[in-house]
């Protein structure tokens, strides 16, 4: 399978990618990992008359110590994020929730931005954005603007990041002591979830979000008002399928996916309060 | 566009389409056919390669993206443990091929190319693994034969660390 023909163009700065969006409009798609990216434009879901490869703006890769936060550059792959000190001290979920994203090739080419901006309900890191509460920094011809994760995945493949913009950096809460799990149903290795969620307990509040149990990333709003007002795991689990809207497929009827969810919340209740 | 690449150390300079994948250009321009085409789809893994060292889907990368770095194929790697100093046997192979070869890793041997290069990457960055890391590790790799239990013994074998 071959991608449409487009015009490959290779950004040498973000302030270049900047302006080649604005030069290409809605012609044009940013080319972070690829890994999102060129599959869909391979079975032609995509066809883009002009890609802008963003994936050497290695000054949009890093890790770094933002005082309350951790700052994570948009470019950085899956496997930095993964075997960075800063991360595992600080931000231990985000580390275990990487490590369940696809497999290690995948992980050597993907970005956590591209992750995020891709807005897939079936996607890992969402979930563990909204848990803990990140911020996006996105900057365009206007300059920067901060989105929180609650305001950030807006719909099927749909974020609040506008086609003239960059999502350049992560702000991840910094949790060092709180407790966490990262809990992942699927039937194969290397598969996505069928359902999944991440959760932070951290001084007796919850941060929930769940996998591909709706049609964009959601938090578990009845869950985390549970926990807060002293709920056990199991009675604040049975909310996990409150609110939400499953999609049902080959793998799991909506049923399934409520039941999952419920379980689901409740091993990463248990095992984030251990 | 002009694409050039280093690949198994010589330069791979091309006049390619700017969608040409990065295993079209290995297969086709460079003529390396030992880099594989499975499922097309980013899941089986016979197209593994090393970009820079590191293991990748080539059916999933374009060469455009990849211009101006290292790439190492199946054909590349024994010549790669030649000069390093490491390579074994009596065919003189990098030491994942040869413990593929005593191990008989294969069948049909068309996922094999792909699983040498994914094994060599895991063992760069796990250079001990257990039983289940080797597992884990070579999860983007499918083989339709073997039942994977010589694939992970030969894996094993070349870390040192086999039972
Ligand atoms: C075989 C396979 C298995 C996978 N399994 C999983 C899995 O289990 N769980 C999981 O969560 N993911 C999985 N993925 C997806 C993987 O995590 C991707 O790397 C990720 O979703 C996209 O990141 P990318 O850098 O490759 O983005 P790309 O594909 O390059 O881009 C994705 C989208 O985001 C846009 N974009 C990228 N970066 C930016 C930016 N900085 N600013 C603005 N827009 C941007 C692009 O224009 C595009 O629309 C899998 C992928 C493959 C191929
Ligand atoms: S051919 Fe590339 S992963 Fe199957
Ligand atoms: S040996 Fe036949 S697919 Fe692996």
């Amino acid at each position: 399978m071959i991608p449409a023909a487009f015009e490959y163009k290779r950004a040498a700065s973000a302030e270049e990618a900047l302006a080649l969006l604005a030069e290409h409009g809605d012609e044009a798609k940013l080319l972070a990992g690829g890994h999102s990216l060129i599959p869909l434009m391979k079975y032609r879901l995509a066809a883009p008359s002009v890609l802008i490869d963003i994936g050497r703006l290695t000054d949009l890769s890093y890790v770094n110590d933002g005082g309350d936060h951790l700052a994570v550059g948009a470019l950085t792959r899956h496997r930095d994020v993964e075997i960075n000190d800063l991360v595992g001290a600080q931000a231990p979920l985000l580390a275990a929730a990487t490590r369940h994203v696809g497999d290690p090739q995948v992980r050597h080419r993907g970005t956590l931005g591209g992750s995020l901006v891709h807005g897939d309900p079936a996607s890992d890191l969402p979930s563990v954005m909204l848990a803990m509460g990140a911020t996006m920094v996105v900057t365009g011809p206007n300059g920067p603007r901060e989105i929180g994760a609650d305001d950030f995945f807006t719909g099927f493949l749909e974020t609040a990041v506008n086609e003239d913009e960059l999502l350049t950096e992560i702000r991840v809460p910094k949790m060092p002591d709180a407790g966490y799990s990262f809990q992942k149903f699927n039937r194969r290795a290397q598969d996505w979830a069928i359902v999944g969620c991440a959760v932070v307990v951290n001084d007796g509040q919850a941060g929930v979000g769940l996998v591909n149990m709706d049609s964009r990333p959601v938090r578990a709003a009845a869950v985390e008002a549970a926990v807060a007002s002293g709920a056990s795991p199991s009675e604040a689990a049975d909310a996990a399928a409150v609110d939400v809207d499953p999609p049902a497929d080959l793998n799991a009827t909506v049923e399934f996916r409520q039941h999952l969810a419920r379980v689901l919340t409740r091993r990463g209740l248990e095992e984030a309060t251990a | 566009m002009q694409v050039s690449i280093q690949v198994n150390g010589t330069d791979q300079s091309h006049d390619v389409e700017d969608r040409t994948l990065l295993v079209h250009f290995l297969r086709e321009a460079c003529g390396l056919t030992g880099t594989n085409i499975g499922c097309d789809s980013s899941s089986c893994g016979a197209c593994t390669v090393h970009v820079n060292g590191e293991a990748v889907k080539s059916c999933t990368l374009l060469a455009a993206q990849i211009a101006g770095d290292d790439v190492t194929t199946i054909e590349g790697l024994a010549d790669q443990a030649r000069a390093a100093g490491t390579s074994t046997g009596d065919a003189d192979w990098h030491p994942m091929q040869e413990s593929f070869h005593q191990c008989h890793a294969l069948q049909c041997g068309y996922c094999t190319p792909g699983m040498v290069m994914a094994a060599v990457s895991l063992l760069d960055e796990v250079p001990t693994p257990t039983e289940a890391e080797v597992r884990e590790g070579l999860e983007g790799n499918l083989c339709r034969c073997t039942g994977y239990h010589n694939i992970v013994k030969a894996v094993l074998e070349a870390s040192g660390g086999a039972q």
